[in-house]
């Protein structure tokens, strides 16, 4: 099936006042078919939000797409016009960010910031748009609509809240949706609730999902595919399964070995044993060096690594790896 | 052995006063016990409101219980005056989830680890100057990052900060509250590691505090999981994990992969 978003040879760089550039992205091209749900696992500093805000154009003043492209539903994101891009964010690509209590207006009803969105976007009649607002709301809060239009975002708990940006997101019947970290500050029995939210706006609406988080336990069961970022560039991208059960990159192995022992393998024998680490932190991205960006880190490096970057190698089924180790 | 802490059918009510003015009546702890040995850990674990970090702060001496007794080596912590308190809270501290925003990002590593020392006023400041830097060493900083802003660390290194400025006055117990939730997996592993290097080392014990039960399971000797206000179940990880018997231990083991018990999905939509 054709690809709803492609993303080719993406590269993004900050500027610092001193002008010094790092770049956060770096060779990154990935795409997205519709209805898909693809899980982009980074840590901290891998650049994923940065990729988030790359793709609907919403980087800070100092963030500069150098190079690559965006295509969107067959249209040049990078090349739009501002008005173009207005009919774009929200309309057909919807942002959900990481903190609902921060994302939400404290002294507005819920139903009227819905309503808001809606009404950026196309002239409604306020009845009709108070419709739509009942609709959107009925999706997400079937069993207690009213109350939740007619709240104010304290009176609801962090998954309330998480529903009301997801309901604000698909307002305006997106195609695609880019949610960052959208469970970060839920406890777990909520993030549950929150994830299957998401598969059943996939499966209800057809919806494309770019689910971006550091935690590869959220994406299992989940994501159709998984993007592993490190350090601005694409480590390995795969069906779920194989990237999270059988993983290539180096980078990808050490991350899933750092993991606490599953439940179910937990016995007295390993309990209070040491976790394995990933030796050294993240590269500077101001300090660019030739070769594979996880060379410092790596246990399987050897003398080219340090030459020069690996390309992408496709093994198998659509499971593509950066490292010279299957070839590079 | 003797518990370092024993904790007695503790009770914390907040009263609704407020500027809503509902007069209702919130019960976060009720009829709290448990008790937690030295040198050992217990990992507390539940959903968000089933009142862990409540818990904490009474522990902590930050909360007055509204009723119940708090042993700590002995003596009712929760009976103590503030004056009397000054002596306990060195050795009982607190570690918080975001070391973002419990440092402060205009002190240095130095300060940071200085300043519980200044509060005490034992020492002077060549020796505090010295033990701070050898906290900063033991957690795993190198001496000449000792004059960097706390804004400049990663969050990895910030969250050892945190660990030294709560160890710079030699605490017995380290209340570590969702120490680990906001850290990369990468380094919550680093973390994890430190956490038992120092327990084994200076005999800590540890109340961790988290909603994430397959990291509970690994650093707890033993678990409690916390639901409303009440510890619902308390034993070895493995017992509790294996055979859950209460409703909330059976939801959060459902939500965390690798689990042996079934996920249930909830229809959401």
């Amino acid at each position: 099936m054709a690809s709803i978003l492609e993303v080719r040879n993406l590269h993004v760089a900050y500027c610092s006042r001193t002008g010094v550039a790092s770049s956060a992205i770096v060779d990154v091209s990935f795409s997205v078919r519709p209805g898909e749900i693809l899980g982009v696992l980074g840590e901290s500093g891998s650049g994923k939000s940065t990729l988030a805000a790359s793709l609907l154009r919403l980087l800070p003043a100092s963030g500069n797409i150098q190079q690559g492209s965006i295509l969107f539903e067959g249209r040049d994101v990078l090349q739009a016009e501002p008005r173009e891009l207005e009919s774009i964010r929200g309309r057909r690509i919807a942002l959900i960010d990481q903190e609902p209590s921060a994302a939400l207006h404290p002294t507005m009803r819920v139903g009227d910031q819905i309503g808001e969105v809606l009404a950026a976007h196309e002239y409604l009649d306020k009845k009709v748009r108070r419709d739509r607002v009942r609709q959107i709301l009925e999706t997400l809060f079937p069993a207690e609509t009213e109350r939740i239009s007619s709240s104010y975002p304290h009176q609801l708990s962090g998954g309330q809240r998480q529903r009301v940006l997801i309901a604000q997101a698909i307002a305006c019947g997106p195609s695609m949706v880019v949610a960052d970290e959208p469970t970060a500050s839920l406890d777990p029995t909520t993030q549950r609730e929150i994830l299957s939210v998401f598969q059943s706006l996939r499966q209800k609406f057809g919806l494309a999902i770019i689910l971006i988080t550091h935690n590869p336990s959220l994406l299992a069961g989940l994501a159709d595919r998984v993007l592993v970022l490190y350090a601005g560039s694409v480590a390995e991208i795969g069906p779920t399964d194989s990237v999270l059960s059988s993983p290539l990159h180096p980078y990808t192995r050490a991350l899933l070995r750092c993991l606490p022992p599953p439940l179910c393998g937990a016995d007295e024998a390993n309990r209070k044993a040491k976790l394995p680490v990933i030796a050294g932190d993240s590269p500077n991205p101001a300090l660019l060096f030739p070769g594979c960006r996880f060379e410092p880190r790596c246990t399987d490096r050897f003398e080219t690594c340090r030459k020069r970057e690996p390309a992408a190698v496709s093994l198998s089924e659509g499971h593509t790896v950066s490292c010279f180790k299957f070839g590079g | 052995m003797q518990p370092l802490i024993q904790v007695e059918y503790l009770v914390k009510r907040y009263s609704g006063r407020g500027v809503l003015g509902s007069g209702e009546v919130v019960s976060a702890l009720n009829e709290v016990s448990f008790s937690v040995a030295p040198g050992k850990t217990l990992a507390l674990v539940g959903a968000s409101g089933s009142g862990k970090s409540t818990l904490a702060l009474c522990l902590a001496c930050l909360e007055r219980p509204t009723s119940g007794r708090i042993w700590f080596e002995g003596r009712d912590i929760a009976a103590l005056d503030e004056k009397q308190l000054r002596a306990v809270r060195p050795q009982i501290q607190l570690v918080f989830q975001d070391p973002a925003s419990s440092l402060n990002p205009q002190f240095t590593a130095l300060e940071i680890v200085t300043e519980p020392l200044l509060v005490q006023r034992k020492w002077g400041t060549r020796e505090m100057h010295e033990r701070a830097l050898a906290l900063l060493e033991r957690i795993g900083l190198s001496r000449d990052m000792a004059s960097r802003r706390t804004g400049e660390f990663s969050g990895g290194q910030r969250q050892r900060l945190a660990i030294a400025r709560a160890l710079s006055l030699a605490p017995k117990l380290l209340i570590l509250d969702e120490a680990l939730s906001s850290l990369d997996c990468s380094v919550q592993a680093q973390i994890a590691n430190l956490l038992l290097e120092l327990q084994s080392s200076l005999a800590l014990t540890y109340l961790f505090i988290t909603h994430d039960l397959a990291m509970a399971a690994h650093l707890g000797d033993e678990i409690a999981v916390m639901n409303r206000g009440r510890i619902v179940e308390q034993g070895v990880p493995e017992k509790v994990l294996r055979a859950p018997s209460h409703e909330a231990t059976r939801c959060l083991a459902a939500a965390t992969p690798g689990s042996i018990v079934t996920p249930r999905m909830p229809g959401a939509l």
